[in-house]
């Protein structure tokens, strides 16, 4: 799968036709969703899209509400066979805990590739939906018979963790099982 | 007219002062604001004078500073720019002149559009930074939610107050109660306030009690907005957050209530209620030194 990258400041620029690269002001948020969401229209059967929050500048609780919280809203509420599954990058240790505070707000969680290079599930998810995740992780792709044994529940509970982390949009349907959100396709 | 004296020192505290003299008096009643004798005011100071002027009927005179220290210090902070079209001034005004304020990080500023809060973050991000860290010590992760609370501020009168308002910041040093140096922001308006933008979204919660401080503490310290999306109301909750973080002190006034977010070092009450009325919403950031470092 071709990676995919939509630079967010890039869109920032260009919706509200400014310089400042400051992701502030529920109008603002608005206007970048919008076009991130009609890029990602263009990108979606199956495949994986990085947003790279790494040139923006400073955030606020209301723009992040717009292009953080609305868009995985959004995404999760779509048809799963269309695809649509985003990993953020670049978003830097000041952005990250009032990121975190939209998602928990919201019940929401993403897959962030962190500044040293490694995915990190961010946001509310329960004890068991991030071991799954992150089994899945270790492993690039799992069936729930696989990871029922190290999970130490049935494959039953184990295969409706892993249904969620879908739907969620954390780790893809694939033909064989689960496959982690592929990072190392998007890193350029 | 009624002469409506100016306290020696304005700043959120005093300013009462001045609401509670012009309580008894009709909106459009002839009113003579006299400063003559202020020598210094805070960023809510001047925003709230500003403010006022907007809610009179009848535009209102105004007597300023004696001390040219004061009144050329009011200009530098272009409180005159505004003042000019709002009062009817008497007696001499310094003009600003182009020296730069060095305690004043945003001089007084309007406020009415989306665009306006990007321009005054942006104005004063640089040196917000130098002030946060090395005036006052702070971590430099502090820089991002200075920014943050700020926009939320700013916002609340874009989205919520109906008609423009004003921001000031500046930093100073707050013997009075502390010794330290603090930054303050001033976020003042005098549109709708905040029960009535409730109400307008039928938002009020199922209470008997329905007033000025219970719609107070409905939005700011519960988080509710006058819209039904579930991610409104988290501009106040992350000011909170970020104020707990570094001791800070958050008040907001809206008609005849006020509520504060009160750090350990001030002796503020969590909340007021009759006081004398005032439209819109008035709020204030302060941001101390820290110590410990």
């Amino acid at each position: 799968m071709a990676p995919h990258t939509i630079d967010v400041c890039a869109v920032l620029r260009s919706a509200v036709n400014q310089n400042y690269g400051n992701l502030l002001t529920r109008d603002t948020g608005m206007a970048v969703r919008h076009q991130i969401e009609r890029e990602l229209a263009a990108h979606r059967e199956g495949g994986i899209t990085s947003l790279d929050f790494s040139s923006i500048g400073l955030m606020d609780y209301s723009c992040a509400d717009e292009v953080v919280a609305k868009l995985l809203v959004l995404l999760q509420n779509d048809d799963l066979t269309r695809g649509g599954y985003v990993v953020f990058r670049g978003i830097g240790e000041d952005h990250l805990e009032l990121v975190e505070s939209v998602l928990t707000h919201h019940g929401l969680a993403l897959v962030c590739l962190c500044e040293d290079g490694k995915p990190r599930l961010i946001g509310r998810v329960s004890e068991a939906e991030r071991r799954a995740w992150d089994m899945v992780r270790v492993r690039g792709h799992a069936a729930p018979a696989e990871l029922a044994d190290e999970f130490g529940f049935g494959e039953d509970f184990v295969a409706e963790v892993l249904d969620e982390l879908s739907r969620r949009r954390l780790v893809r349907r694939g033909s064989n099982g689960f496959q982690a959100l592929d990072v190392a396709d998007m890193v350029q | 007219m009624n002469v409506i004296t100016v306290p020696p020192s304005l700043d959120d505290q005093t300013f009462e002062q001045v609401l509670e003299q012009l309580a008894p008096l009709p909106a459009d009643a002839r009113i003579l604001i006299d400063a003559r004798n202020t020598t210094w005011a805070s960023p809510y100071g001047l925003t709230a004078l500003l403010t006022l002027a907007q809610t009179r009927a009848e535009k209102p005179q105004f007597m300023p500073p004696e001390r040219d220290d004061t009144s050329s210090y009011w200009s530098r902070a272009r409180f005159f720019d505004y003042a000019g079209e709002l009062f009817e001034i008497k007696g001499k005004v310094p003009a600003r002149g182009t020296e730069r304020e060095s305690r004043t990080l945003l001089e007084v500023t309007p406020v009415s559009r989306s665009d306006d809060v990007h321009k005054v973050v942006e104005r004063i991000k640089d040196k917000a930074a130098n002030i946060l860290t090395q005036n006052l010590h702070l971590e430099s992760r502090a820089v991002m939610g200075f920014a943050m609370a700020l926009s939320e501020a700013c916002q609340n009168i874009v989205e919520h107050a109906g008609r423009g308002g004003w921001v000031a910041v500046q930093n100073y040093n707050y013997r009075k109660r502390m010794g330290r140096h603090v930054v303050q922001i001033a976020v003042c308006d005098a549109g709708v306030g905040i029960r009535q933008s409730l109400e307008s979204g039928n938002r009020r919660p199922l209470t008997d009690r329905w007033d000025d401080g219970v719609a107070l503490e409905t939005a700011v310290i519960q988080g509710t907005s006058r819209f039904p999306d579930p991610g409104r109301g988290q501009g106040f909750k992350g000011i909170r957050g970020y104020l707990r973080k570094w001791k800070g002190k958050l008040a907001v006034r809206s008609g005849t209530a006020r509520v504060a977010e009160v750090p350990p070092w001030d002796d503020d009450v969590v909340r007021r209620d009759h006081l004398a009325p005032m439209p819109g919403t008035q709020l204030f950031i302060m941001i101390p030194e820290e110590l410990e470092r």
